[in-house]
């Protein structure tokens, strides 16, 4: 302890790390022959891996795609082990995979589940991303309706479809031809602006289910006539009765317009101006296009239905947190097929007799609902997590409930509740497939009917390997959107 | 506790208390569950007062100002703000909110806003001015707060004194009468408790009714026309601060002042 002070004369300049911590050297030994036990356990998996591989690549390359019927598959691969002998008998996908994507949708019609199916993905780009320009939605949009023209065919169908792939091609030409900044200085000039393409999404809803049922068109224009009604009810209603009795009365018109004026106007309508498709009933929907249906509208009412319930349940008053505690507690502690049984059966006794409330419609209400009230407890979770001190900076600045919630509370609740959100949406993907135990044929209920089929009898893996595999497609997209959204709105990095 | 200098010694001329009331409170009390946090206080705020509020923790300091924007309710007594009454009328609250600024211990900035759509958005929102007039707003308050050239990052890419700047421009942006600060300095760091309490001593010298909860007696003595202790809930002394510091009266007073000075 003779001198303690020191004093550093010159700041030591930065080195390059050790050559065996970086670079592939440094990743092996850090993750895979880190010390004695890892590297047997490296050893190991590796030897597993190739075990499941080794025999799962030559069963999977099988030469059996045109094969009719099982018994031609054994001929081909020869039997072994398994029901199909060596190999994968790819044949039944073949043969059956329009069943198993449109169950017994009218053949000639199903252009119309692939055109809303696409339309589908058009309708959510400008929702979900924002990385593609305004202007190329629409080219999307143009592009995916004059396919649809060119496929119907007729001169009529030709003509259309090319002027609309020309105005496509137009459009995106000149998108990309003018760079971004361009395109901002000829905006700020003043040019004319594209409307925005979120006006499609919002139209959406109504053409998806016109496409897939058919019928008269005047009944989904009479259904969004519903919220042009409910708008200006509440529009020139709210300066006389007041904000809350104006709302109210905009609910209660908009209802009232659908339950008792829009058929009779779409009756009418139609009378004058025929122009419809070829009504689809509803058994004869199945397959993959039945799950997306089920699951697209149960994913998309779920989340602001949950909203709804989860500010609820955190109101000061009692009767609504009441409500909507009551409506979680009795959803959330009932399986999901009980409810699909009340959807199917009960129901009907509640009913007037004669009654035609489609099965469908009434599956998709309780997907839904069961969906929202697991959605309600993720907000929740969203919602605890976020400090007091943002409502009041919100309060503060004299924002009011609702605006505090829409530009404050519920955006970040939203970005914390992200992967609970998503891990809800997959689960209700899934669960579509419950609805086969009420006899609804979705592709797991069709593979019972493929498997009675003499042809096909006995096929196990590749049936439901196909569809596990086009569920991993859609699910492990959700999952993937879902990291990307996050890595989108993550603003707290420093 | 130490207490920093602060550099720019504050100009007193410039700061004139106008005979115009701005906040009166008679008889006010509060109470969480039953516990007494605020008892009988009666304090009248002139327009361009600058008062220290000090005491030690738990002493109600806080919930007191928080009562005047009434993001605590009072249970008895009067609150009259700019001269309107708080009351449970929502209209009246937020009439009272928009025309007073508060600032928080933890800045609490809205994270996934950028620092100009932080400014921004009650102007937008609340008072309905156009975008580009708010923008325009936003950028000059932050060009006095001194930090415009960081309008377009997040909050989390900011040191906390610059984030407790942003979140004074962000309450000036609403035209507030009358500012109130919640132990703004006590989250920071000593080297940026500098840049937040200069930025307070501006607008001091610009006019602006200020309250702060506070324990930085150095910003009390160079800027405060009054300083206010208070304990257990209620005002225990209220001074010039010369007479407050140099000659307390309350026994209480006294053992405080001994202790952080």
């Amino acid at each position: 302890m003779s001198d303690m002070s020191y004093v550093r004369s010159e700041m030591l300049p930065e080195r390059a790390p050790p050559a065996s911590s970086v670079g592939i050297v440094g990743w092996a030994r850090q993750n895979l022959f880190n010390g004695v036990g890892n590297s047997i356990l490296t050893v190991l998996a590796l030897i597993l891996l190739w075990i499941v591989v080794s025999r799962l690549v030559p069963w999977f390359f099988s030469p059996t795609w045109n094969s009719a019927s099982l018994n031609e598959c054994r001929e081909i691969v020869g039997t072994g082990h398994g029901h199909g002998g060596g190999g994968a008998c790819w044949g039944v996908i073949r043969d059956r995979w329009q069943q198993l994507l449109f169950g017994f949708y009218p053949e000639a019609e199903r252009w119309r589940t692939v055109l809303a199916f696409a339309l589908l993905f058009v309708a959510l780009i400008p929702v979900l991303f924002n990385m593609i320009s305004r202007r190329m939605n629409w080219v999307l949009l143009l592009a995916v309706l004059g396919l649809a023209a060119l496929y119907l065919g007729g001169a009529l169908g030709i003509i259309v479809g090319l002027a609309l792939i020309a105005a496509a091609g137009f459009v995106g030409f000149k998108a990309l031809s003018t760079s971004k900044e361009d395109r901002a200085a000829e905006i700020e000039a003043g040019a004319k602006r594209l409307p925005n393409p979120l006006i499609f999404s919002a139209i959406f809803p109504f053409v998806a289910p016109w496409l897939l049922w058919g019928g008269s068109i005047w009944l989904p224009i009479g259904a969004a006539l519903g919220f042009v009604v409910g708008y200006i009810a509440f529009r020139y209603l709210t300066p006389i009765v007041g904000s809350l009795a104006g709302l109210i009365i905009a609910v209660l018109a908009t209802v009232i317009w659908w339950l008792v004026l829009t058929g009779g106007f779409a009756s009418i309508m139609s009378s004058i101006i025929p122009i419809g498709l070829e009504p689809v009933e509803s058994r004869n929907f199945g397959g993959f296009m039945l799950s997306i249906t089920i699951g697209v509208v149960a994913i998309a009412c779920s989340l602001p239905i949950g909203i709804v319930l989860a500010l609820g349940r955190q109101s000061d008053l009692l009767i609504v947190k009441a409500l909507c505690v009551g409506f979680i507690e009795f959803i959330r502690g009932v399986p999901l097929i009980t409810l699909l049984f009340v959807a199917s059966t009960l129901l009907n006794i509640f009913m007037p007799p004669g009654t035609n409330f489609d099965i469908i419609l009434r599956v998709l209400i309780m997907v839904t609902l069961f969906a929202a009230a697991y959605m309600a407890e993720v907000i929740r979770g969203g919602l605890a997590a976020l400090p007091t001190g943002q409502y009041e900076a919100a309060d503060a600045l004299g924002l009011d409930y609702w605006k505090a919630q829409r530009l404050i509370i519920m955006p970040q609740a939203l970005k914390i509740s992200i992967p609970g959100i998503v891990s809800t949406f997959i689960g209700v993907f899934k669960d579509t497939v419950l609805v086969s135990i009420i006899g609804l044929l979705d592709p797991l209920g069709l593979t019972n009917a493929i498997r009675a089929d003499v042809a096909w009898n006995g096929l196990v893996w590749e049936l439901y390997g196909f569809i596990a595999f086009m569920f991993f497609v859609f699910c492990f997209s959700m999952s993937r959107y879902s990291m990307y959204l996050e890595r989108r709105l993550r603003t707290d990095h420093r | 506790m130490s207490s920093i200098t602060l550099e720019t010694h504050a100009d007193r001329s410039k700061m004139e208390v106008s005979e115009e009331v701005a906040i009166e409170i008679r008889g006010m009390n509060k109470w969480y569950g039953a516990f007494h946090v605020l008892r009988d206080i009666d304090l009248t705020v002139y327009q361009g007062e600058r008062i220290v509020i000090a005491g030690p923790s738990g002493s109600g300091k806080s919930t007191l100002i928080r009562c005047i924007n009434r993001l605590e309710e009072h249970q008895e007594g009067q609150i009259i703000v700019d001269g309107t009454e708080l009351t449970s009328d929502l209209k009246n609250v937020d009439k009272v909110r928009s025309e007073v600024g508060m600032v928080f211990q933890h800045f609490n900035l809205f994270p996934h806003l950028t620092i100009l759509e932080n400014c921004t958005l009650a102007p937008i929102w609340v008072r309905k001015t156009p975008r580009k007039e708010a923008e325009e707003i936003a950028m000059h308050f932050l060009e006095k707060v001194k930090i415009p050239e960081q309008a377009h990052k997040y909050p989390g890419m900011l040191s906390g004194g610059q984030q407790q700047r942003v979140a004074i421009a962000r309450s000036l942006c609403m035209r507030p009468r009358i500012m109130l600060f919640d132990e703004p300095t006590s989250a920071l760091d000593p080297e940026m408790i500098k840049e937040v309490l200069e930025t307070m001593v501006e607008l001091a010298e610009e006019g602006m009714t200020m309250l702060c909860v506070t324990h930085e007696m150095g910003f009390a003595k160079e800027v405060a026309n009054r300083v206010i202790f208070m304990d257990a809930g209620q005002i225990v002394e209220q001074n010039e601060p010369n007479e407050f510091f140099n000659n307390p009266q309350n026994e209480r007073t006294k053992l405080f002042l001994s202790q952080i000075l």
